[in-house]
């Protein structure tokens, strides 16, 4: 079983030198801890920021420059800074190549739903519905099950879409999933973790490669 | 020429009226408008239709409009870490449009640049289609969304000059820029109020005719997460 910076870590192995990626809220941001040696990437944030750099030091730290979660951050170098119509214009334009966003449910055609619990939770989809829609490729890391025990890798989505077929890839504390359409494909399992355990875990068709 | 130049936010806003709509540039607490924020907060202004990427956060911003109960609807794209709004709208206080934020900024732009609205594929077979128009393009779904004006635009930018140019800073540009073409009365409060011709012609981002009344004004710029790594 994969803890959440193991998740974080193997996520970064899905880059690849020269991409631009944009890391959605909470665990995809800890994505930019772990990218390869030898890789350069540069990240995209939707507020209006290409070329993210790492959480400023004491002195750096400039209350307006910040990411998508809100955090402060600093330019790394070449970065650039524009307006939000601009940002989305890179991410609808097919110009962003990786999406690593969070999730509540995927399903097996690649379905995403991430933005609100009907009667719970309403956060708003923010940029997820326009990232998810327009980088070439949708990485989503989230837990395989709820709390109460409920797969999260489902035939069809429960709670309401952020986006139809978009998820490529899936990675949980369990291993590495694509969406194939009528199954899920699992590419790699985590440590100690057994085909017959993510079977019970999966709502959705599991098959193996 | 008559001056755009103002003293304050009070005066820039005395048009402003209750029920009016009213778009905030920021990204969050980031690249806000906050002498406009602050004045509206003191006034007896109600009923206002907020169009805001966020609405506030974390009590602060365009939090203290709900705070005070000034606000009937918000047009944003995000109310995560926003108690006060997500409060407010499960209670059944505040009406909340949900946008994706594309989505938001395009129709703002599009409203702006005097468009009737535009495709996107952002939305399709979602809650945000509903009602909505569908058309396939070159074999793929796109969703109508329709431009969005508003009566005042409060604007925060770096530079301004007396003509209205201005220039953004880093990451407070966000919606700024695209807001101040899309009301019928853009106000800007800038870092630094300049004489016409001190800034470049290439270093404007935004050209002056898109703004009616600007000034100078002091601003906070309060951190909603404070991230900080270690020396090296």
């Amino acid at each position: 079983m994969w803890s959440k910076a193991q998740i974080a870590q193997r996520a970064s192995k899905e880059l690849n030198d020269g991409d631009i990626v944009n890391l959605g809220i909470g665990l995809p941001t800890d994505v930019a801890n772990y990218v390869p040696e030898g890789i350069s990437v540069m990240f995209h944030s939707e507020n209006g920021l290409l070329g993210m750099g790492p959480f400023p030091t004491e002195e750096e730290l400039d209350p307006q420059i910040i990411n998508a979660g809100k955090q402060t951050v600093t330019l790394a170098t070449g970065a650039s800074t524009f307006d939000s119509s601009l940002s989305f214009a890179m991410i609808r334009g097919g110009h962003v190549d990786v999406a690593i966003l969070g999730g509540l449910e995927v399903s097996q055609c690649g379905d995403l739903a991430n933005w609100m619990v009907p009667g719970k939770m309403v956060n708003g989809m923010g940029g997820a519905m326009d990232l998810a829609n327009g980088a070439r490729k949708t990485l989503v890391l989230q837990t395989h099950t709820s709390k109460d025990g409920d797969s999260k890798l489902k035939a069809e989505l429960v709670l309401p879409a952020t986006a139809l077929g978009c998820v490529n890839r899936v990675i949980t504390e369990l291993g590495v999933f694509d969406c194939k359409g009528d199954h899920f494909l699992c590419l790699e399992l985590a440590e100690g973790v057994t085909q017959e355990e993510a079977r019970s875990k999966t709502a959705g068709e599991l098959r193996f490669a | 020429m008559k001056s755009k130049v103002v003293a304050n936010a009070a005066e820039a806003l005395a048009g402003l009226k209750s029920g009016m709509t009213v778009m905030s540039g920021g990204f969050g607490l980031c690249g806000n408008p906050e002498a406009c924020i602050q004045h509206i907060a003191q006034s007896e202004l109600k009923d206002l239709t907020i169009v805001s990427n966020n609405c506030g956060n974390q009590g602060r911003g365009l939090a203290a409009l709900l705070k005070n109960r000034q606000v009937r609807k918000v047009i944003c794209s995000f109310i995560g870490g926003n108690p006060d709004l997500s409060a407010q709208y499960l209670a059944g206080e505040v009406e909340v449009e949900l946008n994706p934020q594309g989505t938001l900024a395009e129709r703002i732009r599009a409203a702006g640049a005097g468009l009737g609205g535009f495709f996107t594929p952002t939305g399709v077979g979602t809650k945000v289609a509903e009602g909505k128009e569908v058309r396939e393009i070159n074999g793929r779904k796109y969703l109508f969304e329709k431009p969005l004006h508003a009566d005042y635009a409060i604007v925060r930018a770096h530079i301004g000059d007396k003509f209205g140019n201005l220039r953004f800073y880093k990451t407070s540009r966000n919606f700024n820029p695209l807001m101040a073409t899309a009301a019928k009365v853009t106000v800007v409060e800038v870092d630094r109020l300049v004489e016409i011709g001190e800034l470049d012609a290439d270093d404007i981002h935004l050209p002056g005719l898109f703004v009616q009344h600007i000034f100078q004004a002091e601003h906070e710029n309060p951190i909603e997460h404070r991230t900080v790594r270690g020396a090296n």
